[in-house]
């Protein structure tokens, strides 16, 4: 197709400006949110976290008579991701068990039930199943309009909460201990931070699906760490990374009708990631290495009789 | 801000304070009381509590036993009059934000939930760096500092929250000659205008220097008080075991030690 009857697509299709407005937002939502789960060393929680959210769309799908709804489906994921990453916590705080150790195990255990509810509803049951098996790699192209104003209305939500606890959260992530000395009660807060991450990770399940979700949480954020120095920036570029990332996935695997989303967005965000390592205003790898070797000559240049390091020879 | 005129209860009294992590004690029975307007350093062996005497005195951690009292109250209803400096190793410098918006960050209690800090608070921050020398680097980002410059940050993020009482977690470890003396007279200042600081240190051989009084703790609080009566070898001796005396004999006020092995 050409860029031209792409762009009047973009516009007047409404089939594809339906999937393109629904993944845009979840990359802008997840670009904010993945910002603070980057700098809170907290990468994993998107991966566990989705990975979780399996069994709770397979039970809720079961337990309201196999319903296609998708705001019953997310309401379970959301329940069973929340109780996997709350899990988490619990396990890392009461044993010795650390808490990457402690993240996998609830991945594991949590996806691991999920896929044999899977399998065993999509062997037993007949037409009704039909669509829950995109929760493990995602298919924007199931997005209708209903399922876009879910995604508008609690990516709102959640980015709402998070512009107001804005301050908040940015101390939380830098040095939580001083927050709580101020008087802030820092778990609650650290609950609230997780419970917005659910919900728009889990809001991304059915686009990019629980194995792929974490990349869409975290590589925006990291893409953007590299631009620039300063937090409300860094949630900017995020959450711009996000949506580009969002919006070429979704009409790549628009046009390619076998292309499932969710890798066809993680391939976007990875050509990000690597051009912002390389290129990044901040820490671009490029310009560093272009800085040292300049470096190195003006140091040839100037004092080659002398070198530094070669003082204690 | 000053503390309540009506009482005049201890700035901070530790009362019977029992920590444990797990089964085991990290403080055993704890009493303490600091007048206010003193500045006293707390030591004491790697693992003595220290760090955890600080924490439980600003509530973060939870005492098996015992309480706290800032000025006769709850620290909840005092948090407004106590200043926090973090051992400076327990946060990301890497993160992205600059210095001023650090030192901001001392105002975040006085500016309650949602409040985003402005030109006043900016104005506030900038007084404080100036305190500390670090005026200049203001708009520098937190990951181009100096181990010392960092600690300096933090001490502005202190100075700014304009408490009555201010604990500090080894503000002197790993800082430059420069900052240690900048810490030293920011120290005094502090005491000059009433305030009540405790500062945990690491080092010995400062310590009689830099503090009036002194604390010295191994899970339990061994003796405190006056440096020249506290910072005896005996006590040392109980808080850290015989085999530190001879390296410290040359420091000791009342040697019991044979200068010999000076």
């Amino acid at each position: 197709m050409e860029l031209g009857e792409l762009l009047r697509q973009l516009v007047f299709d409404y089939t594809l400006r339906t999937i393109v407005l629904g993944c845009a937002l979840l990359g802008i939502a997840n670009g904010a949110l993945g910002a603070f789960a980057l700098l809170r060393r907290q990468s994993l929680i998107g991966d566990s976290l989705s990975h979780a959210a399996l069994p709770g769309v397979c039970i809720a799908f079961l337990l309201a008579g196999e319903t296609k709804n998708p705001l019953i489906l997310l309401i379970g994921a959301a329940i069973s991701g929340w109780l996997g990453s709350v899990l988490a916590a619990v396990i890392t705080q009461n044993t010795r068990i650390k808490d990457d150790a402690a993240q996998g195990i609830v991945l594991a255990t949590f996806f691991g039930t999920g896929y044999v509810l899977l399998s065993l509803i999509q062997s037993s049951a007949g037409a009704g199943q039909a669509g829950l098996d995109k929760y493990l790699f995602g298919s924007a192209a199931s997005l209708i309009e209903r399922d876009v104003q879910t995604i508008a209305v609690l990516s709102i939500v959640a980015l709402s909460v998070l512009g107001w606890f804005y301050k908040e959260f940015k101390l939380l992530a830098f040095d939580g201990e001083f927050l709580a000395s101020l008087g802030f009660p820092r778990r609650r807060l650290e609950l609230l931070l997780t419970s917005l991450t659910v919900i728009v990770v889990v809001v991304g399940l059915q686009i990019v699906g629980v194995i792929l979700m974490v990349a869409m949480l975290i590589a925006p954020a990291a893409a953007a760490r590299q631009w620039t120095n300063r937090l409300s920036a860094m949630i900017g570029i995020s959450m711009f990374v996000g949506a580009a990332a969002g919006v070429i996935g979704a009409v790549v695997s628009a046009l390619e009708a076998n292309t499932p989303t969710g890798p066809a967005i993680v391939l976007a965000l990875t050509a990000m990631v690597i051009f912002s390592f390389a290129f990044g205003a901040e820490r671009g790898l490029v310009w560093n290495a272009l800085r040292a070797r300049r470096n190195r000559r003006t140091a040839l240049a100037h004092g080659s009789d002398a070198p530094v390091y070669a003082a204690g020879d | 801000m000053t503390p309540n005129p009506t009482t005049n209860a201890p700035a901070i009294a530790v009362n019977d304070l029992t920590v444990a992590y797990r089964e085991k004690p990290v403080l055993w029975d704890i009493d303490l009381q600091i007048q206010p307007g003193t500045l006293m350093g707390i030591v004491g062996p790697n693992g003595a509590g220290k760090s955890t005497l600080v924490k439980a005195i600003l509530g973060l951690v939870k005492p098996a036993a015992g309480d706290v009292r800032i000025f006769g109250k709850p620290y909840h209803e005092q948090r407004q009059l106590v200043g926090y400096v973090p051992q400076r190793g327990s946060v990301d410098w890497d993160f992205p934000t600059s210095v001023l918006d650090v030192v901001m960050m001392g105002l975040y209690g006085k500016l309650g939930w949602g409040r985003r800090p402005g030109k006043r608070e900016r104005a506030l921050a900038l007084d404080s760096l100036e305190k500390v020398g670090m005026a200049s680097f203001a708009s520098r980002q937190i990951s181009q500092l100096s181990g010392g410059q960092q600690q300096r940050a933090f001490l502005a993020r202190a100075i700014v929250q304009d408490a009555a009482i201010y604990l500090m977690d080894e503000p002197f470890v790993g800082v430059d000659a420069t900052t240690e003396q900048a810490i030293l007279t920011l120290l005094r200042e502090l005491q000059h205008v009433g305030k009540t600081v405790l500062v945990v240190h690491h080092d010995l051989e400062t310590v009689s220097e830099a503090f009036d009084e002194i604390a010295i703790l191994n899970v339990e609080l061994i003796a405190y008080g006056a440096m020249h009566a506290t910072f005896t070898a005996e006590n040392l001796r109980r808080a850290y075991g015989s085999r530190i005396m001879a390296r410290l004999s040359m420091l000791e006020p009342a040697s019991e030690v044979a200068p010999a092995s000076a």
